[in-house]
């Protein structure tokens, strides 16, 4: 038997994505992120987009450039605290800003990818990021309902992967990633490295191919990727 | 101040640095002290910072700082990393502020109409670290005390600061709330307590300067 070949043009790939999506995107800074993936997006052009995604990069980059198109609505988050674009557009009420704690966030992602309905937590009692979250009183405590999260989309960033779509990260690009390839219906992951069948080793799998739904290999990297100089 | 705050940490200890004064602290260690620090973005065995030509661009810390790995070091996800912080396992963390209430509510992370970058993964560490301490100036940039009888700002957390840090002294936050454990070269206590905005408990004794 041989496994499945999921290698795509980036092009394609991103072509299924329509107006209206929800769209999940990997990334903590700059390490994770699907630079090239978002690229083609903002060439693509869906607008009235939801994303999910840690952070809004730094101004001119990564999802940057989809806030300056015009092409998100709604962005879940946790801090934006790098990109003052993100800020002036969310306090012009030009995008509507939903901020979740950062762990929780990640939570939200991997109960949904693990066909979970949501999660209890105790974080944010007492603040007002518990406002108008539904409570309930289990084993004792008061707990906040957060509710899984899906995407119809997930754009991930590998840094080696092979033909069936198994990933493996590095260092602190991992991140977001794996949860997020586990939580849409349609995962497309871009890697630096993709490789034949076999070439990654079973036990150096961080993602398992079954989530992924395309896998496209990355060119020289863009600037993008670089170290930031600030 | 940030020399003082250093010796917060002791051997063994897991401990989570904000960014920011926090992330300072690393500098008044020896380099073999032995302690885990933790990084949000999914790194246990944070080594030193690196200059961007020795940079991986691959490496960061929770604030963007380019940092490096010791013998030993795990990566992991970003749902392990608040596990970690959620379950337990950090021993200690240490954090800025805006305000800090006498009942130890701590407000770091908005301010309305004027700074909402988002809360990051501040409320979770706030909430569940086993110890929480303060980094932070005795005042605000116009001389407003930041420590108060309870905080006007948006709360990160309740009741979760056990130990403030400032250029001025070091102060604990307790049943009784603020009580003065140290204080600055040249700084006297009846300065302390006229730079805070709540009751100051001050000890008969006479307290160490730092």
């Amino acid at each position: 038997m041989k496994l499945p070949d999921k290698s795509s043009s980036i092009e394609a790939a991103i072509a299924q994505i329509k107006d209206g999506a929800t769209v999940m995107v990997g990334g903590f800074g700059v390490p994770g992120t699907p630079f090239t993936l978002i690229q083609a997006l903002v060439r693509h052009g869906a607008r009235d987009l939801t994303v999910i995604k840690n952070d809004a990069n730094e101004p001119d980059m990564g999802i940057d450039h989809l806030l300056q198109s015009g092409q998100v609505s709604r962005l879940i988050t946790t801090h934006l605290g790098l990109n003052a674009n993100a800020i002036r557009l969310m306090n012009a009420g030009e995008i509507t800003v939903e901020f979740n704690a950062q762990g929780i966030l990640a939570e939200r992602i991997r109960a949904g990818g693990a066909g979970l309905g949501g999660i209890l937590s105790d974080i944010g009692i007492g603040t007002e990021l518990a406002e108008g979250k539904q409570v309930v009183a289990f084993d004792g405590k008061n707990l906040l309902v957060e509710p899984a999260l899906r995407a119809d989309v997930a754009l991930v960033h590998a840094a080696r992967a092979d033909t069936f779509g198994n990933l493996a990260y590095v260092a602190t690009a991992q991140n977001f990633n794996p949860l997020m390839a586990m939580a849409a219906d349609c995962v497309i992951a871009e890697a630096e490295q993709l490789l034949h069948l076999g070439a990654l080793a079973a036990n150096d799998i961080h993602t398992p191919g079954v989530f992924v739904d395309h896998v496209a290999a990355l060119g020289a990297l863009s600037k993008e990727y670089a170290v930031v100089r600030r | 101040m940030v020399a003082r705050a250093a010796r917060e940490l002791k051997p063994g200890m897991v401990v989570n640095l904000g960014i920011g004064l926090p992330t300072r602290v690393v500098n008044h260690l020896p380099a073999d002290f032995p302690v885990c620090l933790h990084t949000e973005n999914g790194l246990t065995g944070i080594g030193p910072t690196l200059s961007a030509e020795q940079a991986d661009r691959n490496l960061i810390d929770a604030g963007g700082a380019y940092v490096s790995t010791v013998p030993g070091s795990a990566f992991f996800d970003s749902a392990t990393s608040f596990a970690l912080v959620r379950s337990g396992r950090l021993d200690l963390t240490m954090l800025g502020a805006f305000e800090v209430g006498a009942n130890g509510d701590l407000a770091n992370w908005k301010i309305p109409g004027k700074f909402s970058p988002g809360v990051g993964g501040g409320i979770e560490l706030a909430q569940k670290a086993r110890r929480v301490v303060v980094l932070t100036t005795h005042t605000d940039r116009a001389g407003n005390p930041k420590l108060k009888d309870r905080c006007s700002l948006p709360l990160t957390a309740k009741g979760c600061v056990a130990r403030i840090f400032t250029d001025m002294a070091v102060i604990d936050v307790g049943q009784g709330g603020f009580t003065l454990v140290e204080t600055a070269h040249e700084v006297s206590p009846s300065e302390v307590a006229d730079a805070t905005g709540a009751p100051l408990n001050i000890p008969e004794t006479t307290l160490p300067r730092f």
